[in-house]
């Protein structure tokens, strides 16, 4: 296999922090390579560097043996390197070929990339109409403009940030067919994931990077998930412990609720039912915006209901707000760690008292009680090994990992009844992901009701009692997670949403 | 009370010419919103062009230069809102409300001492074809810039429905950190969007001071800045509608000035409201489709990597 891509000694520091220390590796023509790492590992970095975002401080990259610098994005995707990112680049109110026409360098005119773009997604098995307007499409399908929108350059090499965290299992297999028919015509693939299963099943070669340095490569195949997992922390890896625990009575229950979602582009929810007793953990999977935002919104209060349709101990709470729910010990953390579960600008003092004024007693006869609000901050970050200066650092300021550990143990600390949270570890690291876990399941052995909502399925399987699906704003009766297997998931979460197996 | 007095050609010719700065300063802050940008200094930067174009007109003899001045004038000022909002990184509603103060005093030193005085005259740009009867004074019976006006709401238009760099700019204002990680210059296509809808806003200033009153008083432009932020709302970012809007406000402007003249017995502070109504009242109908506001519209960019 000669070689595509060789990048040596590339490193780029920012003010305090070495992002890449000559970090050297090769991706060979046709190779489907994975990089590996915790958050803040430098895995985006290097990226940006590959696809002209950042310029490297020192280092040099060849392509095909000529040398490689891209000053751009435009001359990256000149010389046949296309990206599909994780967030952050498509346009909601524009349509699926204007989409794709504006990460094209010298796009066709309209109607003809209109007809390429069906010819593309019958190849691959990627559905998608380039006239639908891109806020109407679900999480998978934003994908599809995504990867179609590379796949009509004609890439050799195909970088793929985190691309399988909104895609049911069966989307995930059809998308790793696309994926090994591009690598069997040629094209490289740069693979980034989390998730060390998929690595396995998929990639040729794996490298690993930790605090900015290559630390080592192996043969994912030949590897462990476990293995893969130390190197990256590097050190042992602890797994979540589960001990067998009875439940108690019902703490939490939602009956034949019905509500319509406040966004535009939302999911509303029907006569969704479920109940959760003390000492169980629900998990609820399904893929990205079928109802998961509007559910935790129901049951923090930002949605209110008729009072009966949610019944905490047997009392009605459905008409009650946010802040008298907390009260009566029903905590929630919602998914967006910046902006929903934490105000960005403020400080962790502050914003350990947003959530734990009511429960941890931080406010008296209307005045802030700082020095009580500042332990508590205090106690967060020991406790969940928060990497920060001190509680008067912005919330901002912290990784998101970080900031993740901050939210989830500002709930766990207040003692709550019932805790429901949503996606605990999106984009945290092994170690960090373990932690949350652990707590979560330390919560539920001390007889608290959980409700975890994760598009992580392992993350579900592992923790959870019993699991749930959301499809469309609709709950699927729980099943026991003991004994359930991954196609019967697929099944619940709604199957592959109209995709198929490339067949070409 | 004399209804007959009111000639329905001359009204609609006058119409045209009534509804033309708010047109002009409207289409050109229409582009600049979608870039994602809101500017509120549009009436600040239309008296700046008021009194740019009315002295280089007073000093040189020709409207024309007027106007390339009246542009100008409106372009530099828009600059100083450039540098404050995609440099300096300062708010935008601040700094919008800043410009208009700011361009509100700079024209009234600059106007000291052009009060009183009558510029040059602007010629129709079509001559005789005006003496048609019924279609002339409405189709050919107008100055050159009224025209231009026009043509720069078919053009902006067509740019932003038919070409690329319409398609780059509508994805600047929908996702700035979308364009900006498909390497697309965010910083530079706004700030180019900022000059052009100071050089609109600019030569509608102008067209008030050198063919709709024409003298120089202080404060001439009388809101109509304001009139245009609102319309480009209520037409929805959609150039067409903003044409509309902008002759129906002309229309009822100049409809209740005759209506006053001809006697009729309803106050005149009712008349005098009337165009504010109803063109926001026909917009707001006009525009309840659906709201699409670019969706970065007042949101400060920062390449943060």
């Amino acid at each position: 296999m000669s070689v595509l891509l060789s990048i040596k000694g590339l490193t780029k520091a920012y003010p305090g922090v070495v992002a890449n220390d000559q970090v050297s590796f090769d991706i060979g023509e046709g190779e489907v390579h994975a990089l590996l790492g915790e958050n803040g590992a430098g895995k985006s970095t290097l990226v940006k560097m590959i696809y002209g975002l950042v310029k490297p401080d020192s280092g040099e990259m060849t392509l095909r043996g000529a040398p490689y610098a891209p000053p751009e994005p435009s001359a990256a995707r000149a010389d046949g390197i296309a990206m599909v990112f994780q967030h952050f680049s498509l346009f909601d109110a524009l349509n699926v070929a204007e989409n794709i026409a504006l990460g094209m360098e010298d796009p066709p005119p309209m109607r003809d990339l209109a007809r390429r773009i069906r010819e593309v997604s019958e190849t691959y098995g990627l559905p998608l109409d380039p006239a639908r307007i891109v806020g109407d499409l679900s999480a998978g399908e934003r994908q599809r403009v995504e990867i179609i929108r590379c796949l009509l350059q004609d890439p050799k090499l195909l970088i793929m940030d985190e691309p399988t965290s909104v895609l049911t299992p069966q989307e995930v297999q059809i998308l790793f067919e696309t994926l090994r028919k591009l690598s069997s015509e040629g094209t490289a693939i740069l693979y980034i994931s989390h998730k060390l299963e998929e690595i396995r099943a998929l990639c040729d070669t794996a490298t690993i990077l930790r605090l900015g340095k290559n630390v080592g490569t192996c043969v994912p195949r030949e590897t462990t998930a476990r293995e893969m997992a130390e190197m990256m922390v590097g050190s042992a890896l602890q797994s979540p412990e589960r001990s067998g625990r009875a439940l108690g009575e019902v703490a939490l229950e939602i009956r034949g609720l019905s509500a319509a979602s406040p966004s535009a582009f939302g999911t509303s929810l029907k006569d969704l039912s479920l109940s959760v007793r003390k000492g169980e953990i629900l998990g609820i999977g399904g893929v990205a915006g079928n109802g998961q935002d509007e559910l935790l919104a129901v049951l923090s209060g930002e949605i209110v209901t008729r009072g009966d349709a949610v019944a905490l101990h047997g009392q009605p709470v459905g008409a009650l707000g946010p802040a008298q729910r907390r009260a009566l010990g029903l905590l929630t953390a919602p998914e967006e760690r910046l902006g929903h579960a934490a105000a960005p600008d403020m400080s962790l003092t502050e914003n350990a008292m947003l959530t734990g004024a009511a429960r941890e007693g931080l406010v008296g006869n209307g005045f802030l009680r700082w020095g009580k609000a500042k332990d508590f901050a205090q106690r967060i970050i020991e406790a969940f090994d928060v990497r920060t200066p001190g509680p008067e650092n912005a919330a901002r300021s912290l990784s998101g990992g970080n900031l993740q550990k901050f939210v989830i143990g500002r709930e766990v600390l207040q003692r709550p009844e019932v805790l429901v949270v949503n996606q605990p570890t999106w984009g945290v690291d092994a170690a960090a992901a373990a932690a949350i876990r652990q707590a979560l399941l330390d919560l539920a052995t001390g007889d608290t009701a959980l409700v975890v909502i994760s598009q992580d399925l392992d993350e579900l399987m592992e923790i959870a009692d019993n699991f749930a699906a959301l499809n469309e704003g609709r709950l699927t009766p729980p099943r026991p997670t003991a004994g359930l297997t991954i196609d019967e998931i697929g099944l619940m979460m709604g199957g592959a949403h109209g995709m198929e197996v490339a067949h070409v | 009370m004399d209804l007959s007095a009111i000639n329905p050609v001359l009204l609609i010719a006058s119409l045209m010419v009534a509804a033309t700065p708010l047109l002009l300063a409207a289409i050109g802050e229409l582009v600049v919103e979608r870039a994602g940008v809101l500017n509120l200094g549009v009436e600040g930067m239309m008296i700046t062009g008021a009194i740019c174009g009315f002295a280089i007109a007073v000093e040189t003899g020709s409207p024309v230069l007027g106007f390339i001045a009246a542009a100008l004038g409106g372009a530099l000022l828009s600059v100083l809102f450039a540098i404050l909002t995609q440099f300096a990184l300062a708010n935008q509603v601040a700094s919008g409300l800043a410009l208009t103060l700011f361009g509100l005093g700079l024209s009234s030193l600059l106007g000291q001492r052009y009060v009183g005085i009558k510029p040059p005259e602007t010629g129709d740009a079509f001559g005789a074809l005006g003496d048609i009867p019924v279609i002339g004074p409405i189709l050919f019976g107008h100055d050159l810039m009224l025209y231009v006006g026009i043509l720069i709401v078919a053009g902006v238009w067509a740019l932003l429905k038919f070409t690329r760099a319409g398609l780059i700019l509508r994805a600047v204002g929908e996702n700035h950190d979308a364009a900006h990680a498909l390497g697309y210059k965010v910083k530079r296509i706004r700030v180019m969007a900022i000059l052009f809808g100071g050089a609109c806003a600019g030569l509608g200033g102008a067209y008030i001071s050198l063919i709709r009153v024409p003298q120089w008083t202080e404060g001439m432009t009388a809101g109509i800045g304001w009139i245009a932020l609102a319309l480009v709302v209520f037409a929805s970012w959609k150039p067409w509608r903003v044409l509309i809007g902008a002759y129906l406000f002309g229309g009822v402007t100049v409809l209740q000035l005759n209506l006053q003249a001809a006697g009729v017995a309803i106050p005149v502070e009712y008349l005098a409201m009337s165009p504010y109504l109803i063109t926001i009242l026909v917009l707001v109908i006009l525009s309840a489709d659906k709201s699409n506001a670019p969706a970065s519209l007042g949101r400060t960019f920062h390449a943060s990597s």
